[in-house]
């Protein structure tokens, strides 16, 4: 336990030295913010069923935190901790892997979770945001995402042999479905043809967990995408466990 | 001697494929020893330390490090042993004392890491980044790592490649007061000169087998008692010279620099065969030193001078 919260504390500043993984999760999504919330402030419209641009945009935003580190920022450094030798070094010790894998999970699930709320303050603050779910629902839903998008993570980090290519699978995975989701911009602006598209993309079920949770919507209406990210978790844990390599 | 077993070889085997990184090795390690492995590139040094160290599993043989058996009970080896890879990394943007702190952290005691600092003379570049330091800084943080939790058997694969001259002697006596202590070594290295002053036996690998075993002294005279003088002359050797030279011992002719090796004829030392010959014969030299061999003319005795890989 004592070498989890070292690790993890390492581990979490190694995060903050490394500009561009902090980049995109901490600050890039405000910048989103920003420049959508001062083109269209957060009126209600109809168009987003009473709701303003802003208080659609944060749960999206979130998702798009989400998918970043768990297919970008956990995938390069499995990718390069291994490459490098990183992991091979800490064979050598008695440290558990799980406390290895364990130690990634909670440092990005709180960076992830920093993202959100750094959005959450500056939509409060900045554009009046609201906010009709339970919290801890949406905290639920937060981390089920969080969790399978990591797992996901993983078998990708155990696929790649390299941190060069890990970077270019990752965005080929990541940027197409920023869009096709809805989480880059809202899926109220995807033609019908592109909405079909997104169906089939893990990050469209994060998109709506989380935008109906945070308008309080009931789990009820939401089980296909707790179930679609259950499976997703599950499976992405056995095949990662089975796929992890050292060296 | 009643010194205990530390390390056990019998008859290690592994293939990578078609190759055959270690084709029959045994041996074994006493407590409070320094044993060497040297070879060429490619001899299998590094397959059979990572074997040891439980990171490779053998195709054949058995193997016991400290009663255990590394691959079954690599958990326990591991919190007892210290290990310098090769090949191996820390993240780049970590600070040398970030890492001996949360490698101390694996351990259930470790050594003051800020006296190790100083002994490698790592403590200026304590919170510089890993990235920031030269190749020679970075093995010594790994020899650091490597000593860090107080091990009882330390594994060092290529100790000191990289190092100054300065720092090489400094790990060699960082080596020898961790042998003082009762610990274990096994290392493998490239420099002869290493494995001559700091082991107290050497094997001697090469295609996967260990082709000489014995203290770095007895590998020597093995060679015989030969001995080597070297000089220049001002002039090119005369065939006539050469010739009486010839006499004498084998030689060796680098433009005007002769090399004779050969045993002394009677009760005279070479050196005097061949400074009496060059006065009679009248012949001008200058800067003649004398060789005895050492494990580097053994290494390439047994091993060739082809070079490897």
């Amino acid at each position: 336990m004592k070498n989890l919260i070292k690790m993890s504390w390492m581990e979490a500043k190694l995060f903050l030295r490394e500009p561009i993984g902090a980049f995109f999760t901490l600050v890039f999504p405000l910048m989103m913010l920003f420049l959508f919330g001062t083109i269209y402030g957060n009126e209600p419209t109809a168009y987003f069923n009473g709701y303003g641009t802003v208080d659609v945009s944060v749960p999206a935003y979130t998702a798009m935190i989400i998918a970043t580190t768990g297919l970008m920022g956990l995938v390069i450094t499995m990718a390069t901790y291994r490459e490098k030798g990183v992991l091979r070094r800490l064979r050598t010790t008695p440290v558990h892997p799980l406390t290895i894998l364990c130690a990634q999970v909670i440092v990005f699930f709180l960076m992830t979770l920093l993202g959100m709320v750094l959005l959450i303050i500056a939509g409060k603050l900045v554009y009046n945001m609201r906010f009709e779910g339970n919290i801890l629902s949406v905290l639920a839903g937060f981390v089920l995402s969080c969790l399978s998008f990591f797992a996901l993570g993983f078998i990708l980090s155990s696929l790649l042999s390299t941190a060069r290519t890990a970077q270019v699978v990752g965005m080929v995975i990541l940027y197409p479905m920023l869009f096709l989701s809805g989480a880059g911009f809202p899926r109220e602006l995807l033609p019908e043809t592109v909405k079909k598209i997104s169906t089939f993309l893990p990050l469209t079920y994060v998109v709506n967990l989380l935008r109906g949770l945070w308008i309080g919507e009931s789990w009820n209406l939401h089980w296909s995408e707790v179930a679609f990210l259950s499976i997703m978790l599950v499976a992405g844990v056995l095949i990662s466990v089975k796929l992890f390599r050292w060296e | 001697m009643n010194t205990q077993v530390v390390i056990k070889v019998e008859n290690l085997r592994k293939t990578y494929g078609a190759t055959i990184a270690v084709e029959d090795v045994s041996f074994e390690v006493m407590e409070g020893e320094i044993f060497g492995m040297v070879g060429p590139n490619g001899a299998g040094k590094t397959t059979t330390i990572e074997c040891l160290e439980g990171l490779r599993k053998p195709d054949k043989g058995r193997l016991s490090v400290l009663g255990l058996d590394p691959q079954q009970e690599s958990r326990e080896l591991r919190r007892r042993t210290g290990i310098q890879l090769q090949e191996s990394n820390i993240p780049e943007k970590m600070k040398v004392w970030e890492a001996l702190d949360l490698y101390a952290s694996f351990y259930p005691k470790t050594t003051n890491w800020q006296e190790l600092l100083s002994q490698l003379g790592l403590e200026e570049k304590r919170n510089d980044s890993f990235s920031k330091l030269s190749g020679g800084q970075k093995q010594r943080l790994f020899i650091a790592l490597a000593l860090l939790p107080d091990p009882e058997l330390i594994f060092l694969d290529e100790l000191t490649t990289g190092l100054d001259p300065q720092a090489r002697h400094a790990i060699w006596d960082l080596i020898r007061l961790v042998r003082d202590k009762g610990k274990t070594v096994l290392l493998t290295t490239h420099f002869m000169e290493e494995a001559e002053r700091l082991c107290d036996r050497v094997a001697i690998l090469d295609h996967g087998c260990i082709v000489a075993l014995d203290t770095p002294q007895a590998l020597i005279r093995s060679l015989g008692t030969g001995e080597r003088v070297i000089f220049n002359l001002y002039e090119t050797l005369t065939p006539g010279f050469e010739k009486a030279l010839g006499t004498v011992g084998r030689i060796d002719v680098q433009g005007e620099r002769i090399t004779v090796d050969g045993s002394p004829s009677g009760s005279d030392s070479l050196v005097s065969d061949v400074v009496s010959l060059l006065t009679r014969e009248k012949v001008r030299f200058h800067d003649l030193r004398t060789e005895q061999p050492n494990l580097e003319d053994v290494f390439l005795s047994l091993t060739g001078r082809k070079i490897r890989e």
